[in-house]
């Protein structure tokens, strides 16, 4: 565990995230910002923000790179990594990214886009059946046989490199190849077929730079493929926020920006109350 | 109730009566060391549940009997028989359900 937990906890290091991060650091209140690398998100590639006030005509990667800048001039601690698993327990919720664990008193979720990503046929069938979402959790188990990494996000290919360091004969797909590929099995994973052709495989690890909020975080209440929130940003979940692209369309920095910081107030509200 | 740590050795003594509930965890995943603590307030609060865990790692034949393919995974057992499992974290409530 690492140390005690703070008080509000941010998944994504987007406009929403930064937004909220900054909003609660100036509310007094301890931030961690958890999240991929935002330079690999879609803003990081758009050429051109048009409607960001003052900022308007810069590039999505140097938007980004300010927005960092401020977190950084603020010193919230921003920690990269994928999110594997979310868990609420005695009164704060538990969240793991990779081999570490976090713990916070309120979550807000700010991971983009994306959220109602279809899974790849078989996946969700097989899952726990030899398809798994987590390389440092399940690797181990592979030791000696031979595993397809689905590498949908940009981690896949760090991914493969650890899991053929500990011993698993790894066969690797890269987004465009992964993104069309098949899990085959009935019980258990016995293949992968991509482009045509099937593989015999012992397991597959199907790796995203985010998972799912709803599949981290079962119970939370969706709308059409995004976290459903009120008008507060807060979650189905006593605790739990969200905002920015994750909750909904239009995909806008400005959008996200805005509601990263009702998030942020909201939480802290909602902190006060309990604390009371 | 204490929790009890499982070897290929005491496992079917150690389940073979009333309700088990079976951790299989790895000091390597993240995941299971938040599944950890709320599997040890589980066993607090269920004296009746006889909790248990095994180190996958350090038993591989239990693994592979159980075809422990993802951690963390909970079993249930009951008079010796595995009647559930789940792969992934589980909460409290989830638990509970589970060894209902």
């Amino acid at each position: 565990m690492d140390g005690s937990a703070c008080d509000i906890l941010i998944l994504g290091a987007g406009p929403a995230g930064v937004s909220a991060a900054l909003t609660a650091h100036a509310r007094g209140r301890s931030v961690l910002v958890l999240g991929a690398d935002p330079m690999r998100s879609p803003l990081a590639k758009a050429e051109r923000v048009g409607n960001y006030p003052g900022l308007a005509g810069m590039s999505g990667r140097d938007l980004l790179a300010a927005m960092l800048g401020d977190l950084e001039r603020a010193g919230v601690r921003r920690i990269t990594g994928r999110v594997t698993g979310v868990v609420s327990f005695g009164g704060s919720f538990m969240v793991s990214a990779e081999r570490d664990v976090y713990q916070a008193k309120t979550l807000i979720l700010a991971s983009g886009a994306g959220q109602g990503t279809k899974p790849l046929p078989g996946e969700m069938e097989l899952l726990g059946k030899g398809v798994s979402w987590c390389a440092t959790c399940d690797g181990m188990l592979y030791r000696g046989k031979r595993v397809a990494v689905l590498g949908l996000g940009g981690e896949g290919e760090k991914d493969a490199g650890f899991l053929e360091s500990i011993g698993c004969q790894v066969l690797f797909f890269d987004p465009t190849q992964a993104k069309n590929a098949q899990i085959i099995g009935t019980d258990r994973v016995t293949a992968v077929a991509v482009g045509g052709k099937e593989y015999p495989v012992d397991g597959v690890f199907v790796l995203r730079d985010t998972v799912a909020a709803s599949a981290l975080l079962p119970g939370l209440a969706m709308r059409d493929g995004h976290i459903a929130v009120d008008e507060n940003m807060a979650a189905s979940i006593p605790g739990v926020f969200a905002a920015g692209d994750c909750v909904g369309r239009p995909y806008q920095v400005a959008r996200a920006v805005g509601q990263g910081n009702t998030a942020a107030l909201a939480a802290d509200g909602y902190l006060k109350e309990r604390d009371k | 109730m204490s929790v009890i740590e499982l070897t290929a050795e005491n496992f079917d003594e150690a389940v073979k009566d009333g309700t088990s509930l079976v951790d299989f965890w790895a000091a390597w995943c993240g995941p299971c060391r938040m599944q950890s603590p709320i599997v040890d307030a589980f066993a607090e609060k269920h004296p009746e549940v006889k909790v248990c865990k095994v180190n996958v790692d350090e038993q591989p034949a239990l693994a592979m009997r159980f075809e422990i393919m993802s951690i963390p995974t909970l079993m249930v057992f009951r008079s010796g028989e595995a009647v559930k499992k789940t792969v992934g974290l589980s909460g409290m409530e989830e638990i509970e359900e589970m060894c209902r």
